[in-house]
Formats: C-alpha cells, structure tokens, sequence
C-alpha cells in the first residue's frame, strides 16, 4: 500500500530539534508571535513545518472558535434541565441530535461558506452544501433536507448578479444532484454584503437512536482509515487564509484556493457510510472538512482522549506532487475518516468495495494521548491531539460600543412622512411588496427540488419548512430561519432575538412545536471592538431568548471578518429553529385556500417602524431601535397555535414580520389565488396607530390566521381564553381580489405578476 | 472560415469530477491503460478575415478575463486557425 516517493527536504521532528533557530512563516500562515511562541512551549521545540501547518489551520479563528468561545460557553450554560432532556449530542459535536420521540432523533446544524462564495460563487455555494451535509451524515443520520440563508450585496449593482448566478446555480446543482429537497431559506440584498456575500448553508438528518455515531477514536489498536475522493491540492490553506483573513491581505498562491465538489461521489459516499454504520464496523467517524486531515486526525483522537500513529504516505493522492503539508491542509471535498475495530476490517472492506470508493489504512489508534504522523521512516509530527484540536488560543478581546450607536438610535422613523391618503398607502404597498427583499423568491427557489424523495410537506414560500423523517412514519420536523441585519445593527442583543422570536413563530406557524436552535454568527472583524461588542449583545441577547423560550441551542458556528475593507456587514445572526410534528398531515398551510373563512389578526399591532420595509424602501432609512421584542407573548401565541392546530381549528397561518400585514396579506391571498375583503378601520381605532403603522408596522408575536365559519365560536373562545389579543379583519372570498377596504383592491393576477417579475427583471 | 481558437483547462491542481467520470467508465470498459482524463472546452470565435496579431492579442486577453473563469480555469492556448 505504501507509494514509492522519496522523502526529500521533508523538516522532521529530528530536524526541528538540531534546527531551533530556523525561520518559519508562522506570519504567512496567520499566527501571531504569541501563538506561534505557544507552539514552540507546548512541543519544547520549533514545529516542524508540517506541525507549524497543522497548528496554523487548526488555532485559525474559523477552526478554533478563539475569539468567540468565550461568548459561546453561554448557550450551554444558560439552560434548565427541561431544555435539556430531550437534547442527545448537544454542543461541541459536528451537530447536535434531538429525540423527537418513536425511537426518532434528528440532527441539524447550519455553517457559512461566505468567503469562498465570493472568490467562486458556484463552488464556494455547491461545497457549502457538501459540508453540511457531511457533518450531518457524521453523526449517524441519512440527510434528509437542506435550506440556504443568502445574502447579497444591492440588486442593481452588476457584481451582485454574478454572485446571485452563482451562488444559487451552485446550491440547486449540488443538492439537485444529491436528490436533498431544499425546503426554505432566505434571500436578502443589502450594500452592506457586497464585497462579502453570505451563503449559510443548513442541512437536517433523521436517524434510529442506536445509529449514533461520534467522532472519537478511544480504543487502541482500531485502524484509521481515510475513504472516499483522493486527497489533492484543492482548498489549501483555504481555512486560514479564506475563511480568516479578508480578501486583500492574501498575496498570490501557487494552489488553487477553492476546491470543486463532486455530488455524485457524495452521494456514493453517503450509501456508503450508512451501510457502514448499519453494519455497524465504525467505532467513529469525521468528516474532512475545513483543516481536512489535520483536523479530522487531531479531533478523533483528542475527542477520543487517545493517540493514533500515522503514515501520510499512504494518503491516496490526485497528484503526486502534494508535499506532506500540503496534504495534512489540503481541503478536497468527499472525504471521511472511520476508526475501524480490527476484526472488522474485512465487512468495512467489503462495503466500500460494493460502493467503489476508494480507502486507504492510514494508521491506528494508541493508547499514549499523542499523534504520531510518519512521512516514511521520518517522523513529521509529534504532538499532544488536545492541543491543535480543542486547547487552542481563547481571546477576551476588548469590546466597545460602536461610537455611532446612540446617534443611529436617535434617529428614528417618528419625523418621516407618512402615507396618509388611500392613493398613497396603495402606492406604497405595492412599492414594498415588489422591492426586492419582498418580491417573490421564486425565481431563486424554483431552480431547487422541493420534493425529491417524497417527504417533502411544506416548502418555500411557506413560513417553514417540513419533512417527514421516513416514509414509514407520520412523524416530521419543520424548520424556518431567520435573520435581520438591520435590526442587529440597530440593536444586537434585540435583533438576534428577533430572529429567534421569528424563527420560532415560523415553526408555530406550521403547526410543529418548536424543540431546538442552531445558529450561524456573521460578523465582522473581531479584532474590531465595535464588531466583538455586537457579537458579545448578539449571542447575550440568543442565550437569553433561548432560556426564555425553553429550546435549547444544540450547536452552530461563527463567521467572523465579514466585511469589504474596513466596513463591517451588518450583524448577521442566522437562527434556525427546529421543531416537531406529530403527524405531518397536520401541518397547516400559510396560503388561503377557501372562500368564506373568517381572518384574524392574533397580537397586537404599535407604531413601530423603525429599522422596518417601509423605513427602507421609501426613505431610505436606518435608524431608531427595533420592534419590541415579546417572547412571553410568542410563547403564549405558538401554545394556542398548537391547541388549535391539534383541534383542527385553523385553514391557515402566517406569520407577520418584514413588511406587515401588508405583506402577509398579498402573499396569503396570491398563494393560492384565493381573495379577501380585509377592513382596517377597527384595528387602528383599537390599538392606536396611524394608517402606516397597521399596514407596514413590524410589530413581533402578530399571526394571521385564517378560520372556517364552523370552527370560528371554538376558536374565537381559544384565543379569549389564553389572553391572545384577536381582531377579526375581513374575510377570505371567491372573487380573486384583495380588497382593502376604504384604500384600494387589486386583482390577485396583477399583485402576483408584480411580486414575481423583480427578480426576473434584475437576474433572468 | 478564418477563427481564433480559445482553449480553456481546469486548474491542474483541481478536481475534475467530469474528466473523473469518463476515467472510470473508460477504465470499466477495459482501457486501464488510461489513468486520467482532463476535460477542458474548446472555444471558436470566426472571422471574416484572418484575425490581425492585433485582434489575437485582444483575444488572448478576453479569453483571460470572460471567455474562462481564473479561478478554476486556465487558458492553455490562444491560436489562429486560418
């Protein structure tokens, strides 16, 4: 097995001793001197330069979690034991994994491949898709659906297009191929992501409770096995220098920064591993993904709390030209590592033959905790695992509100005009609802599969996603996430709240109860105070929610040094929210589907337009503090959306957010073409506000519900009960109009064609 | 017809599941001799004439910066086919 190469210049660990003065590129590699000092105190040398690599990729802020981890401790801290109980794998694992009951347990986690998606939109996209779902596949589970969250830079600039292109051709292309529905997500335009789009990639799993699998490798003498694509010069260096530094620091490589995935073999590889672990030969698997070996190596191992010997040389390689570093960084896609047991070497050999995919013994498992990496007889790493894996360098950073905060609170919407006149407000409702944010996202979604495999209940443009975990079971998941960036810039702590709160009533929405959070962090540099004072407000602010809502944060990840130059995007952090149904043919649809049903507004509606659509797309605005934020009242609103769904009590859902009522009546009524005569009189008088606000406010913990008059007593009296603020404002009708009542009515045809022609119009 | 030839490769250092694909099914049909395959794209741009150095030299150029993506993709050779 071993390959013939001659280990020629190759820095040893015998050299590094002899050589302690040695230049290195501890800079190049993004250290810092204290950092690369540390190394050379933990090893009682200089490290080799394949160690110096190891270390390099594996303490880089996108592996180590150095400066926000500090931050993070808080969402495994700031729980109850009920939050808890039903969590399996909670934080710190490639994902966390949920009991959802009947033996079921699912695993979800989202994970951001900004960068790359800037430098390669299709690539950087497609892998971002790969990665996720190999980390679910990790943990034992077969992926079942995956969701994108993007946000690009303003629509009408002419680089926005060639990332949009790019990004989205590369998500359908690589979960098309796969045969994953893609079932939700977000698309965001906003300046402030122009020179760094975001492309959050999520991606859920179902598996039995005995299919567990962890990433540790804990018995000794176990094989180490790499299988699946060969190894080759892709993506080097593309953790620390991509994913950690901003684009114009990097000076030209050699190698190509991206690396180009392959669906099939993932798809291969995903048969695979699940035949694997049905057979259950593996003892613990990872995934290659970001760091790739030097990171797969080390976390077994240090998870393990063991050690592993390991020939390098024995890596199947693309390219013969691979130096050892390059081969311990390389990032090629469609890779994993299995501890093997060594009686089951043969049945593990036996499959992977059956599938095709190519694997190769690279080792086995110690007892001494120590990695070993041999390149032939030389030794080329000598280290403890716990260091280059989960010892790595923490960093308080210092933190400081933004200089401009208070002037940016200050300046709220309460002196821009208003619309006051019907002629004005219906101008300004179609103004919003056909601005890009707001339009239709169809021509985006439906360049992906919703339904392949069969399990798919909802999908966009529902509020939330659904899928059955199997099709032997009723039992589903939906999922909905969310994001705000302008309220996070307003208010950290409340805008990740509000995502939180969003996410959350999405999932209510749909009928499931919502049982579990993941999160993708996007911000700025952390090296800036103004940026780490957002992030410490922004995960204070998810921890709190979290606590408050009673779901517990099962894992996620952080994208720091988002930003073009010095500009920092906006703070963008992306919850998930997962929740649980128990028969999916309960899920309540977000489109009217009737005539003659009542519609209710649940909640209660303030002036609040700050940081708001309207604020955005006719001024121009930012500014003041975002709605408030209610999560007693989310709680109470999804508990009754609950019993009612359980009764059957309701036709339909939707939640209030971006836009308002405005938008939550134009995309319930072109949905399914089923039109409406809504009066707003009653609702203003009621709660107090002007005309603007109760069309466009954004006020939180608001639902629209559509009810069948036999079902409407029931109802009405569910709500009374529960204290949950009702007000009936119109009712669903035959005629394919939507009809506000004393401002105007528009045929269902022309709001739909409207909402649909601007993304044609700016990227067909 | 006079034509300018553009021929554009994937990065040598990338993988090319396209050329992998075809490896395999040549391999499967007995071809082991064969151990890779590289699949790139040939690019004809006509002329009326025969293209000036001028017109090549501004076609080695766009062929750079449009006609392939320098990311993944390199431009292997730019030739006047007459």
């Amino acid at each position: 097995m071993l390959n013939k190469k001659t280990a020629t210049n190759v820095d040893t660990t015998k050299e590094a001793k002899n050589t302690p003065d040695k230049h290195q590129p501890w800079k190049e590699l993004g250290l810092k001197l204290e950092e690369y000092d540390e190394i050379k105190t933990i090893l009682g040398r200089r490290p080799t330069s394949a160690e110096l690599a190891m270390y390099s990729v594996m303490w880089s802020e996108h592996c180590s979690y150095k400066s926000s981890k500090i931050y993070l401790r808080q969402f495994g801290e700031k729980v109850t034991p009920e939050m808890t109980k039903n969590l399996m794998v909670g934080m710190g694992e490639n994902a966390g994994v949920v009991d959802i009951g009947e033996g079921w347990a699912v695993t979800f986690k989202v994970e951001s491949h900004n960068h790359p998606s800037y430098i390669e939109p299709f690539q950087g996209a497609a892998t971002g898709v790969g990665g996720i779902v190999r980390d679910i596949l990790t943990m034992g589970a077969r992926p079942i659906a995956v969701m994108d969250q993007l946000r690009f830079g303003a629509p009408e600039n002419p680089d926005t297009r060639r990332v949009v292109d790019g990004v989205v051709a590369g998500i359908s292309f690589y979960g098309n191929c796969l045969g994953l529905p893609n079932i939700g997500g977000e698309t965001v335009f906003d300046k402030v992501y122009q020179g760094n789009p975001l492309v959050n990639a999520l991606s859920v799993g179902a598996l039995r409770h005995e299919d567990l699998k962890l990433a540790k490798a804990s018995n000794p003498g176990d094989l180490v096995i790499l299988f699946g694509a060969r190894t080759g010069a892709d993506g080097i260096g593309g953790v620390s220098v991509l994913a950690s530094e901003t684009f114009d620091s990097t000076g030209p490589t050699k190698r190509p920064a991206v690396q180009v995935g392959d669906p099939f073999a993932e798809k291969v590889l995903i048969e695979c591993c699940l035949e694997l672990y049905k057979a259950q030969v593996v003892a613990g698997i990872q995934d290659l993904g970001g760091a790739g070996l030097s990171c797969a190596t080390s976390e077994l191992a240090s998870n393990g709390q063991a050690g592993m010997r390991v020939q390098l040389q024995n890596v199947l390689l693309r390219d013969d030209s691979l130096t050892p570093e390059e081969i311990l960084m390389s990032e090629s896609q469609e890779r994993m590592m299995a501890i093997v047991p060594k009686k089951d070497k043969a049945a593990f050999e036996a499959i992977v033959n059956k599938w095709e995919v190519e694997y190769s013994i690279l080792g086995e498992v110690i007892k001494e905790p120590r990695l070993y990496i041999n390149w032939g007889d030389e030794e080329i790493v000598n280290v403890p695992p716990r260091t280059v894996a989960h010892d790595g360098p923490v960093y308080d950073r210092p933190v400081a509100e933004p200089k401009y905060q208070k002037a940016l609170n200050k300046n709220t919407t309460k002196n821009l005009e208003k619309a006051e006149t019907p002629e004005e407000l219906a101008t300004q409702l179609i103004q919003i609802v056909t601005s890009p944010n707001q339009a239709s996202k169809n021509y985006i979604t439906d360049q992906y599969d919703h339904y392949v495999g069969g399990n798919t209940a909802l999908a966009m443009p529902d509020d939330a996603g659904m899928v059955r975990v199997d099709e032997t079971s009723s039992l589903g998941i939906a999922i909905a996430t969310d994001a705000n960036g302008r309220y996070g810039q307003l208010d950290p702590y409340a805008g990740a709240q509000l995502a939180l709160a969003e996410a959350y009533r999405n999932v209510a929405t749909s009928g499931a109860v919502p049982a579990a959070v993941t999160n993708c962090l996007n911000f700025g540099s952390p090296e800036n105070p103004e940026v780490m004072w957002q992030f410490k407000q922004a995960t204070a602010g998810l921890a709190d929610g979290c606590l408050e809502l009673g779901i517990p944060v099962t894992g996620g990840n952080v994208s720091f040094y988002n930003q073009t130059g010095d500009v920092a995007i906006h703070p963008t952090p992306v919850v998930g929210v997962l929740g649980v149904i128990d028969d999916v043919a309960r899920r309540i649809p977000s489109g009217w589907q009737d005539a003659g049903h009542n519609i209710y507004l649940l909640g209660t509606t303030e002036e609040e337009l700050d940081g708001s659509v309207w604020s955005e797309v006719i001024h121009d605005h930012l500014g003041g503090l975002p709605p408030k934020v209610k999560l007693q009242e989310e709680l109470k609103l999804a508990q009754a959306l609950q019993a009612a769904s359980v009764q059957g009590l309701l036709a339909s859902a939707h939640d209030l957010s971006e836009g308002g009522l405005a938008q939550a009546l134009v995309e319930s009524t072109t949905r399914f073409n089923v039109g409406a005569r809504v009066f707003l009189d009653e609702l203003e008088e009621k709660n107090k506000i002007s005309k603007t606000a109760v069309l466009f406010s954004e006020t939180t913990a608001r639902v629209l519900v559509t009810v069948g008059r036999e079902d409407d007593v029931k109802f009405v009296g569910l709500c009374e009960q529960r204290g949950i603020p009702i007000t009936r404002i119109g009712v669903t009708d035959t005629e394919p109009t939507l009809e506000i009542q004393n401002i105007a009515s528009w045929p269902l045809a022309t709001l739909k064609a409207a909402s649909e022609a601007t993304l044609p119009e700016l990227f067909a | 017809m006079p034509k300018i030839i553009v021929e554009v490769m994937p990065k040598a250092d990338l993988l090319d599941p396209q050329g992998k694909a075809v490896a395999n099914s040549l391999n499967r049909k007995g071809h082991t001799e064969i151990t890779a395959v590289r699949i790139g794209k040939r690019i004809e741009l006509h002329y009326d004439e025969t293209p000036t150095e001028a017109q090549l030299e501004e076609a080695k150029a766009f062929a750079a910066d449009f006609l392939s993506n320098g990311v993944i993709e390199d431009v292997v050779a730019v030739t006047v086919e007459a």
